[in-house]
């Protein structure tokens, strides 16, 4: 019999309405997984008595014939989002001990929607990184090795915890936040899908901002089918978010056909980035290929400004961080450091940020200070919103040309080892968002499909770039191009 | 556009994070660094353009100018490192 942590969400659901699985079983076998797995480091505040609460009222619902999509099925939540009387600290020191009052619209409707939570998953801290390594809790851990070598690799980041325990089967699915490519990266790196919505689809109210012009939540799941699922539960218009969209969310589920004859996708010119590894370009090339059998029409683009998305998104992502991260100053919740004779409350201040934020949040915070600095607003903030604008116009008329999706490489490499970057440059691990930074900036739906695995049998993922507010589009198209590739490689069990 | 110690230390009082003298070199040589990578926005030519204030064209969602959230002082409170008598306790900013 199958293991019922291994189920994807679709199998599991179809389960409990026949009534051949209950939730508490399904969490039970979750829960299990979820203690023998701390080598991962995947789950840094676990709730079992709320999940088997959840799981026994889950049962309940679904007895009584009201069992609405996610009803009954366990998942994994990342530490970014607020969670009513279970740590939320975004992995800083800074939030240590707090406990919000109240719950982010995305958890609720997932709540509402009838799904179980094991708990807290997790991240790099305040979602700034790209191999989870920047985290208070110490690292996530990969589940995939490379063949013959016990090596440990990086889940991506910054949703690594996330990207872990579901490539891992310790959960059915997770949320992700993507700012510059933290669903994506990490779904490619572990073998999953994930995607990242429209800007606007769902609420931000909760999550805890990072950059809030480019966070957007996500579900990272197994199959593009459970994403499809997942997402028509957390998405929707939210009078708490004023830039969440008042507009329908459709059943994407329903849109799953597989049929994509007659879509135009665009291959973009620019993402053949030099010193691209042959393997990333012949995963490309193979996925193109998978869409053309399946009936699309493949198209040469370009989107001229891709080159400046990196820099622009590292003045963009900053400066809102620094004005985000204003809110830690040792007052209304989280970390204070103790202060000597005589400090008053500046000192309260720098000593507290000092202590509670991270060397890389430090850093960002201060990049972001000076980019909005008296002085060099115009010089760097200001450009980079107008270079913004430019990327995103390269989409805008991709798309108006008939372009239906756009298909790109979803990272550079396979998973890197942890502390591999640590003495390289920031700027050297920027370089792992290239592919989806362009995403966040332009506000599009993007999402991560395994398509295949590298030398050393590791998964490697393609992008799918979408039209705004089109993810059922975007959901059909990855359907189509998961069943061409026919990803079902998982990792060898270690932990 | 280069950064010297005098200004790191700056940008760090502005950022509010306290960093000892020692670090100061290596942390103005990261701002450098990054700043070094960001300069390549100076190769576009961005004439004419309007900086994007939004993702797509949304008006923003206007509501009643009505008290609709609040009366929850406890709540407010419940996470403070320091609250006494229904406020939150600072060190002492007036002389």
């Amino acid at each position: 019999m199958t293991e019922l942590n291994t189920l994807t969400l679709a199998e599991a659901r179809d389960k409990l309405r026949s009534g051949d699985v209950t939730s508490v079983e399904l969490t039970e076998s979750c829960l299990k997984q979820v203690e023998s797995a701390d080598a991962l480091g995947a789950f840094v505040h676990k709730t079992p008595e709320l999940a088997l609460d959840q799981a026994r009222a889950a049962d309940a619902r679904i007895q009584a014939g009201d069992a609405p999509a996610m009803c009954g099925l366990p998942l994994g939540i990342k530490d970014l989002f607020c969670t009513k009387g279970v740590p939320s600290q975004a992995a800083s020191r800074i939030l240590q001990g707090f406990r919000p009052e109240y719950e982010s619209t995305v958890t609720q409707k997932l709540f509402d929607a009838g799904a179980v939570m094991l708990g807290k998953l997790n991240m790099d801290e305040f979602a700034m990184g790209s191999s989870n390594e920047t985290s208070c809790y110490g690292n996530a851990v990969n589940p995939w090795r490379r063949a013959g070598d016990a090596a440990a690799l990086t889940p991506g980041g910054s949703s690594g915890g996330s990207a872990a325990a579901v490539a891992a089967d310790l959960c059915l699915a997770a949320t992700g936040t993507d700012t510059g490519g933290s669903i994506r990266q990490p779904a490619a790196f572990t073998g999953i899908v994930g995607i990242k919505p429209t800007y606007g689809r769902c609420s931000r109210w909760g999550i805890v901002a990072f950059a809030s012009s480019l966070d957007q939540a996500g579900p990272m799941t197994k199959t593009v089918r459970d994403a499809a699922i997942m997402l028509g539960a957390m998405a929707g218009h939210d009078p708490k978010d004023s830039t969440s969209a008042d507009l329908p969310v459709p059943d994407f589920e329903a849109m799953l056909s597989g049929d994509i004859r007659g879509k135009v996708i665009g291959i973009p010119a620019e993402y053949r980035m030099d010193g691209m590894p042959a393997e990333i370009e012949k995963l490309w090339a193979d996925g193109t290929a998978m869409l053309k059998d399946a009936g699309a029409e493949i198209r040469d683009i370009s989107l001229p400004h891709t080159k400046y998305a990196l820099p622009a998104y590292y003045v963009i992502a900053p400066a809102e961080a620094s004005s985000n991260l204003a809110r830690y100053d040792g007052v209304r919740y989280g970390h204070r450091a103790s202060l000597g004779q005589g400090d008053g409350i500046t000192e309260m201040y720098e000593k507290t940020r000092a202590e509670g934020f991270g060397h890389e949040v430090q850093r960002r915070v201060m990049v972001g200070t000076y980019v909005l600095s008296a002085g060099f607003y115009d010089a760097y903030y200001n450009r980079a919103r107008r270079v913004r604008a430019l990327i995103k116009r390269d989409f805008d008329q991709a798309f108006a040309a008939g372009v239906d999706a756009i298909l790109t490489p979803a990272t550079p490499s396979a998973a890197f080892g942890l502390g591999e970057m640590a003495e390289a440059d920031p700027v050297q691990m920027y370089l792992n968002d290239v592919f989806t930074v362009t995403v966040n900036l332009a506000g599009l739906p993007g999402i991560s499909v395994p398509t295949g695995t590298d030398a050393s049998g590791l998964p490697l993922g393609l992008q799918l770039i979408g039209r705004p507010w089109e993810e059922a589009d975007l959901l059909n198209t990855a359907y189509a191009l998961e069943q061409a590739a026919g990803f079902v490689a998982k990792p060898q069990k270690w932990w | 556009m280069s950064i010297d110690l005098e200004k790191a230390a700056k940008v760090a009082k502005l950022a509010r994070i306290k960093v000892e003298p020692d670090a100061l070199p290596a942390l103005a040589q990261e701002f450098n660094n990054i700043l070094g990578f960001i300069e390549q926005l100076n190769e576009v030519d961005v004439e004419g353009i309007e900086p994007m204030t939004s993702v797509t064209p949304m008006r923003l969602k206007r509501r009643e100018d009505i008290v609709s959230d609040g009366d929850q002082q406890a709540k407010v409170l419940a996470n403070a490192p320091d609250a006494r008598e229904g406020f939150f306790a600072v060190p002492k900013v007036v002389e």
